[in-house]
């Protein structure tokens, strides 16, 4: 089973990842990357930084347990999943989710799944700094789970 | 001896991170957190009035799921990421 986990502060490049996916061998025919950004507020609401809190002893050991269930649920032939912590601004990148495989089928499916999955299952946890408006000053918040992202996941 | 952690605003809320309980008698993990209640009661109505997840061991669990001495017993709020 060929997985790439990685939780990091760094930023990640988008080419690199997918250069990996697609050289798993001659088999690959599809190859499918989301990318989650870091979206600002609607004005005059104005997000400043977003940071990421993570249960680390149990961070990678969830991600790795979704891309075996992947893994067990398509054909698949490589995934990757890179997940940022810390202190992100707008319009960063958060989280990459690729899968390669020989169909695209399986891997458009098979990257939903993880992405739904992930959203409910991994232990990370979102706090926005941010102004009401322009002049007003500044505060924090953790952000609300959605029960939306919960009956996504619960689909699969 | 049970280790506790707390994460993000629980953790937050409750000014406390980590607990070590080591006279806990009871058998799962809703059993644990009505103790820590009772031991805490200044954290009840945080506790009692927020939806809280939980892991053991580094897996998530349910609040029926039985504790062993030794265990890793995590509370924490709805994820968020991705």
């Amino acid at each position: 089973m060929n997985a790439i986990v990685r939780v990091q502060r760094e930023d990640f490049d988008l080419n690199q990842e997918y250069q990996l996916l697609k050289a798993v061998n001659g088999q690959c025919g599809a190859v499918v990357i989301f990318s989650g950004l870091v979206r600002d507020l609607l004005p005059p609401q104005q997000l400043l930084d977003l940071t990421l809190e993570r249960y680390p002893s149990m961070t990678e050991k969830s991600l790795n347990a979704l891309v075996v269930q992947a893994h067990e649920r398509w054909e698949l032939l490589q995934i990757t999943i890179v997940h940022r912590v810390g202190k992100l601004l707008p319009s960063e990148q958060i989280v990459l989710v690729g899968v390669s495989s020989a169909h695209r089928t399986n891997a458009f499916e098979a990257a939903q799944f993880l992405m739904d999955q992930l959203k409910t299952r991994a232990p990370f946890w979102k706090k926005e700094s941010l102004r009401l408006a322009p002049q007003q000053p500044v505060y924090s918040q953790w952000v609300a789970a959605k029960d939306s992202d919960e009956q996504l996941a619960q689909r699969w | 001896m049970i280790n506790v952690l707390f994460f993000a605003q629980l953790r937050e809320r409750l000014g406390c991170e980590k607990l070590l309980i080591d006279n806990f008698s009871g058998n799962t993990a809703e059993h644990l957190l009505q103790f820590i209640k009772l031991q805490n009661p200044q954290w009840d109505s945080i506790i009692s009035e927020n939806k809280i997840l939980v892991a053991v061991n580094n897996s998530m669990a349910k609040f029926s799921t039985e504790l062993n001495d030794g265990d890793v017993v995590a509370f924490f709020p709805p994820v968020t990421g991705g």
